[in-house]
């Protein structure tokens, strides 16, 4: 195959022998070298492509917590607060006020059949105002709309939904379904326990579209507008026969990532689960990475099922749930390392966080793998001596500098206070107690976006533009090391992605500025013109 | 109107014995059980117990049902009232961590379903250990204090001095709770399960005179305030295990009273059963005499 040479306005290779260059040059889908236009001519015969002439290109980013649901929940209607761009690259204006989000719904409710599905929904930004049936009601009363809010605790229904739901009834006395003055439901569910078989009744079924070819197209075209080339899909149940489909839906031409599913534990046995594992890790390709293992140590902070060490939440709540024994935990690690398989394990609250790195050193005791990167997901409460630990144990973190910046203020005031308030996601910490470290999104939770992400990182200002842990902000160069070898590292990826150097993947993220010599508070407005992935080009404009 | 379904959510944590409760029950109660398995993976559940070629059990995803994680217990549930012929009732094995209360909570308003009680079993040697450690001791003490009733298994595995040690502490964690102790789950199914043999057709309720626990049928002089007499049974002190039966109620009616533990349901019944409520308890804890002041008692 032919060699291309880019011309770029600037390079920034991640790579310290060669931090910028001017040129690249690439074979086969592979970076032959980056450098000067002089140097990279001498691997002979090329074409040199001026396409990237005024461009700023970066390795491309690498998201490190994502799931490809980020593009399936598209298919319904954003709620959210804040703007936010569907696959497609159009604008969907945050809404502000409940005759807005009527408004829309209504729209939503004029075409097509079954429950109209609202997404996004967060009324914290709205002095939490309450949306009730009444006010769904206004958009239709025909079909039932069924509404996920953003903290994903809890779901609005209309009395459509409700009816359907068996729940429009007098006499419910459940803490979960708050009433009306009328003594019926007053349109939210408050509570995973209810909102799931509600939801079911009413035909909403989240997990339907989940992993269909068309959600994981969508997805990739978010992360070409994101300049991500490599993402994880972060927790997903897959049988063997999904991994066929999963591998012909990536393995398209034009698809513009490489995945990097992580298969969750809850529905296999540990032997059985690491079996799996080992079995499909060799299928993997350039753009579907398989083998890896996510767990769920405990829930979210918000929800307040996170485990937190002493002094626990702040408002008394009780203590939260484990969603793993820790034996179970303990069996999973030591199978994955015998068999070098990764796993990735989510903690929210500091004591799951704690059980996590416990459990690994006493696996570790049993079978050594001192490079075994095993990370702690979220990770957002991580005390100083957590991370040291972690850092010992050769496992990494991948803290959620994304929801520092959506409900930092809600942690303050509300879930832990201000003393931990200030220290969640803390990425000065980390770095300095040398455990490697990425930050992520968790895509749809809160949008894709790696330069949003290194953004919130460095600025550390909350939604209502606080800042928020001045002494665990980190500089622009370390963050944009995180979105990119940062995030590769966690995946045991660093040696194909994240840096552009000779041998790597063609992996570029196309950008309009220099994120390197715009402000920091800037940092997140970076246009991304697209993505360059395995050698292939790929316009934000135009996928 | 169909009678809802009974369902029992059997919890308590890893290694505690729910599952070779489940197969006892399974084998024992002549009931067409249903049973749902929260737990990674494994179903450890003697398959050949199950009637109709396995579709009675079904495996719900590991990790809480009652969190995130959740979606997958009505769907199972659905799928179990689905069958014919159908239960007589279904069984929830919750996962080590879960918190049975809530579980049982969720279940609630699936239509046709009734929450006939939550079933937590402790191991005899390790509970106290387990509710020591550092990570679980307020999952432990949330278990035991969703309990209707408590199992104590592995009864045989301690000496007597450990044994009364245990029953103690439990009895402080949660005073009032029904304990009983068991060897590999071998609890009488009547004792847990909400289909007690009723009162008909000259049935006699099996074999409690050799074991640990004694029945009797209580029938009231006349009709009866349900709710007050379910209350009474429940909450009465008189150390019940469970009791169920059929009694004439003040509007000429008659109505189904199920007691659990402390947890009772009364409902509304199509007229013409026999009446009388069989109330099993402990011989230890269970004095039949003291149900006098309720009606007339008649040995069984
Ligand atoms: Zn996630």
């Amino acid at each position: 195959m032919t060699i291309t040479i880019y011309a770029a306005r600037k390079i920034l290779t991640m790579s310290d022998a060669r931090p910028v260059a001017t040129h690249v040059a690439v074979k086969d889908g592979k970076i032959l070298g980056a450098g000067t236009l002089e140097e990279l001519q001498r691997w002979g015969e090329h074409t040199l492509d001026e396409t990237f002439a005024d461009k700023v290109l970066m390795p491309g980013f690498v998201e490190g917590h994502a799931h490809s649901g980020a593009g399936s929940v598209w298919d319904g209607t954003y709620l959210g607060w804040f703007d936010q761009k569907d696959p497609d690259g159009k604008v969907w204006h945050g809404l502000k006020t409940t005759d807005e989000i009527v408004a829309r719904l209504q729209e939503a409710a004029a075409t097509g059949e079954g429950p109209v599905v609202g997404w996004g929904l967060d009324p914290i930004y709205m002095d939490n105002v309450r949306i009730t049936r009444q006010d769904l009601d206004r958009a239709t009363t025909d079909r039932p709309i069924v509404i996920t809010h953003a903290s994903g605790h809890i779901m609005s229904m209309n009395s459509k939904a409700l009816e359907m739901a068996g729940l429009l009834k007098q006499g419910l006395n459940h803490p979960a379904i708050p009433l009306g003055k009328d003594g019926l439901p007053m349109g939210e569910l408050r509570g995973p326990e209810v909102m799931a078989p509600a939801g079911q009744k009413v035909g909403y079924d989240r997990k339907a579209l989940e992993g269909s070819e068309r959600g994981l197209k969508a997805f990739g075209r978010l992360c070409v507008r994101a300049g991500v080339t490599t993402s994880t899909d972060l927790a997903r149940i897959y049988s063997p026969d999904k991994v066929d489909v999963m591998l012909k839906t990536t393995g398209a031409k034009d698809f513009p990532i490489c995945l990097v599913p992580f298969r969750h534990g809850r529905d296999m046995s540990p032997a059985d689960l690491v079996a799996f594992m080992k079995e499909v890790k060799p299928k993997s390709t350039e753009r579907c990475q398989l083998g890896n293992i996510k767990l769920h140590a405990d829930g979210s902070i918000q929800g307040f099922t996170a485990r937190l060490r002493w002094p626990h939440y702040q408002n008394g709540a009780p203590n939260g749930l484990w969603y793993v024994a820790p034996e179970q935990l303990l069996e999973v690690f030591e199978r994955a390392l015998e068999e070098d398989l990764l796993v990735h394990i989510h903690t929210n609250g500091d004591e799951a966080s704690e059980l996590a790195i416990d459990t690994l050193e006493t696996a570790l005791k049993k079978v050594p793998r001192p490079d075994n990167r095993f990370t702690l997901q979220h990770c957002q409460m991580a005390t100083p001596a957590q991370f040291r630990k972690a850092a010992r144990l050769g496992m990494c973190v991948n803290l959620f500098a994304n929801h520092h910046y959506y409900w930092g203020d809600e942690h303050y005031k509300y879930t832990v206070g201000p003393e931990r308030a200030e220290r969640m996601n803390a990425c000065r910490t980390a770095l300095d107690s040398g455990v490697p470290m990425t930050i992520h999104s968790d895509a749809p939770v809160t949008p894709i976006g790696p330069l949003f992400t290194a953004w919130a990182a460095v600025t550390r200002l909350t939604a209502s533009g606080r800042v928020q842990g001045e002494g665990e902000k980190i500089s622009v160069a370390e963050a944009l090391h995180a979105i990119t070898l940062g995030a590769a590292f966690t995946l045991k990826m660093d040696h194909l992605i994240g840096s552009i150097e000779a041998g790597k993947r063609a992996d570029f993220a196309v950008l309009d500025e220099d994120p390197t010599e715009v402000a920091p508070e800037a940092l997140k407005d970076v246009p991304v013109w697209g993505t360059v992935q395995g050698g292939r080009i790929f316009a934000a404009e135009t996928i | 109107m169909t009678p809802a379904l009974p369902v029992t959510v059997i919890g308590g944590y890893l290694g505690a014995g729910k599952t070779t409760l489940v197969n006892h029950l399974l084998r024992t109660s002549g009931l067409r059980l249903a049973v749902l398995v929260n737990e990674f993976g494994a179903l450890p559940i003697d398959s050949d117990l199950i009637e109709a070629e396995g579709d009675a059990l079904v495996s719900i995803a590991g990790g809480c049902v009652c969190c995130e994680y959740g979606d997958d217990l009505v769907g199972a549930v659905m799928q179990v009232m689905a069958l014919e012929p159908k239960p007589d009732h279904i069984l929830l094995e919750s996962s080590g961590v879960a918190i049975p209360g809530s579980i049982l909570a969720s279940l609630l308003f699936v239509d046709g379903l009734r929450g006939d009680g939550v079933v937590v079993v402790a191991d005899a040697a390790e509970i106290m250990n387990t509710a020591g450690n550092r990570y679980l001791a307020d999952t432990i003490e949330r278990q035991l204090a969703d309990a209707d009733i408590l199992v104590l298994n592995k009864a045989d595995l301690v000496d007597e001095a450990a044994l009364d040690s245990v029953r103690n502490w439990l009895g402080a964690q949660v005073p009032g709770t029904r304990i009983l102790p068991a060897v590999q789950g071998q609890v009488p199914h009547d004792a847990l399960l909400g289909s007690v043999p009723l009162p008909r057709r000259g049935h006699r309720i099996s074999g409690h005179a050799a074991g640990l626990f004694s029945s009797v049928v209580l029938h009231p002089s006349g009709p009866v305030d349900p709710v007050a007499l379910a209350t009474s049974l429940a909450e009465g002190g008189h150390g019940l295990v469970r009791a169920k039966g059929y009694v004439a109620n003040e509007a000429g009616g008659q109505t189904l009273i199920q007691v659990v533990g402390a947890r009772w349901t009364v409902e509304p019944a199509e007229p013409g059963h026999q009446t009388g409520v069989v109330c099993i308890g402990l011989k230890s804890g269970f004095d039949p005499g003291r149900l006098d002041g309720l009606g007339l008692v008649e040995a069984v």
